[in-house]
């Protein structure tokens, strides 16, 4: 197994580890809240009609660029879960060699750590647009 | 105004919430605390019979029927045309054209009606329209040059009723307004606007989608040429509603839709429609649950519907003073004559945040445009939470509403 895809893995697995630690949903969703709020946010000229994310019920802009074959992801919501949920999707997806881009499974990753069972279907529609536009960017 | 029927009970909310099986579920764990009436409202258990029964016991296909149970079928169907007749006041049951809702019988009007209209004529909407009574008027304007004139709403989500004036002349055919705002709550001024429109030679459609639900109505004192209204949220099952239209206005429109149960006589040459209201009822309607809708009508005039109205704009207001310390809090919809409808904007917290956050203490709110684009446009926002009431909430809902909202505000702010 290549270098990337070990610290994809491993990434992945601090991430849970994070999550496990905190107790019920209220604090799941306030350390969600948290990770969104400590993203940092997009330029005003960022937030266009190209990196607008459709499918979400509130306003979600992705923005991504390839260099070198590694993808660099920022993004930004003006909803706090969601920006929380944009916030976890960076720290899969952010500066990864395209070949763990490719491998990420975010459904699961959020199943493991306890959140996508409290997303609604609305929201997970949302979170299923930003990961359909992200998968896209890396597909071979 | 026509007085409402004598009420067989006093009213009770505790009594009245009992009637209502869903009311009593966990969500999340929590007591079910269910504001998105304005949305869809919660049915009764005799509803719920009522539907069942009919499946059980009486169903078969409406009219012309030679057997026992189409004929069963038919006259409690009939019969709910008759009682939604009633309900709202109109003169008798055949102008009362029986649709799945508020949508397809405003969509018949701006067809029908529509259909006589070129380009250049003018129909008035108002800023707080819901967009069912907006696209189908759209439609009008890209496809026929139907001019749409928009009669402003103040700041306090009040029509603007100077404005409303200074939009009509003689190019004005229509005037299609709310009787209720469903994001505002405002009461329009409607008798006042079916004067005005008139006096104008324009027609008048009143959208009572919320009217019919919170206020007694009746289209004959109102003396609007069409008036529409939903089943669901009037306690009757989702996939109902109906189309008032005074006078001869059902002998002189064209047909909606074409199929069976709308026509008197087909040829290969020609086709001869059915009269009254069947004309404009194509297919095999929702026989079951327009049943349903008569059983809520029947039910509604058991109970004391002015002391339901008083006492869901009561609440409104005990819920509206429990919120008074919420900083940042910005109500939309502060009119003088509203229903029990609260919306409102908080800084710094995004109205879909709060309300799923909310749903995990058990709180059913509603959160983002309500439909209603160009009203969220005039208030310069997005969107806002909005909790709407019905006769079966109680103080103790309004409480835990405010204590869910607070928690949730926690999260955000």
């Amino acid at each position: 197994m290549s270098t990337s895809i070990d610290q994809l893995n491993s990434d992945i697995q601090d991430l849970i580890e994070e999550f496990d630690f905190l107790g019920d949903w209220e604090e799941r969703y306030r350390y969600l809240i948290d990770l969104g709020k400590d993203l940092a946010p997009l330029a005003d000229h960022e937030k266009n009609e190209a990196s607008k994310v459709h499918g979400c019920t509130s306003q979600v802009w992705l923005v991504y660029t390839l260099h070198d074959g590694v993808l660099n992801v920022r993004g930004d919501s003006d909803a706090h879960i969601v920006k929380g949920l944009v916030a976890l999707l960076i720290r899969l997806y952010d500066q990864r060699p395209i070949e763990a881009a490719r491998a990420v499974d975010a459904q699961s990753v959020l199943n493991a750590i306890g959140l996508a069972e409290h997303l609604s279907p609305q929201r997970s529609n949302g979170l299923a647009s930003m990961v359909a536009r992200l998968k896209a960017a890396v597909a071979a | 105004m026509t007085p409402l029927l004598q009420p067989e009970t006093v009213f009770d909310p505790e009594v009245l919430r009992a009637q209502f099986p869903i009311l009593s579920r966990q969500v999340n764990g929590q007591p079910l605390i269910y504001l998105d009436n304005a949305a869809s409202a919660q049915k009764p258990e005799c509803v719920i019979e009522a539907v069942a029964n009919t499946y059980r016991h009486s169903y078969a296909n409406v009219h012309r029927g030679l057997h026992t149970l189409a004929n069963e079928a038919t006259e409690a169907f009939e019969a709910a045309r008759t009682k939604i007749a009633a309900f709202l006041g109109s003169p008798s049951r055949d102008h009362i054209v029986l649709t799945k809702g508020a949508s397809e019988a405003i969509n018949l009007v701006a067809s029908s009606f529509g259909a006589g209209l070129k380009a250049g004529d003018e129909i008035i909407l108002s800023q707080m329209e819901h967009h069912s009574n907006i696209v189908p008027w759209h439609f009008l304007r890209e496809r026929q040059g139907v001019v749409i004139r928009w009669a402003p709403v103040d700041d306090t989500g009040a029509l603007d009723l100077e404005g409303f004036k200074a939009l009509l002349n003689e190019k004005t055919k229509l005037v299609a307004i709310t009787h209720m705002s469903n994001v505002l709550g405002t009461v329009t001024p409607a008798k006042t606007l079916v004067e005005l429109a008139h006096q104008a030679g324009a027609a008048i459609l009143l959208d009572g989608s919320q009217a019919a639900v919170h206020m007694p109505v009746n289209v004959s004192d109102l003396g609007c040429d069409f008036y529409v209204f939903t089943g669901h949220k009037l306690y009757g099952p989702n996939g109902t509603g109906a189309l008032y239209a005074a006078g001869d206005w059902l002998a002189r429109l064209q047909p909606y839709q074409g199929g069976g149960e709308m026509i008197a006589e087909v040829y290969e040459d020609r086709v001869i429609y059915a009269e009254g209201p069947h004309k404009f009822e194509a297919g095999t309607p929702m026989i079951a649950d327009i049943i349903g809708l008569g059983a809520a009508i029947d039910w509604l005039n058991t109970q004391d519907r002015m002391a339901m109205f008083e006492y869901e704009r009561a609440l409104m207001d005990r819920t509206l003073a429990m919120m008074s310390e919420i900083k940042g809090l910005r109500l939309i919809g502060t009119a003088q004559d509203k229903g029990a409808i609260i919306s409102f904007a908080i800084d710094g917290a995004h109205p879909h945040d709060l309300a799923q956050l909310m749903d995990k203490y058990g709180v059913a709110v509603r959160a983002g445009h309500h439909c209603a684009h160009p009203l969220m446009q005039r208030f310069g926002i997005t969107g806002t939470v909005r909790a709407s009431f019905a006769p079966y909430n109680t103080l103790s809902d309004g409480e835990g509403f405010v204590a869910a909202l607070n928690k949730a505000l926690s999260f955000l702010i």
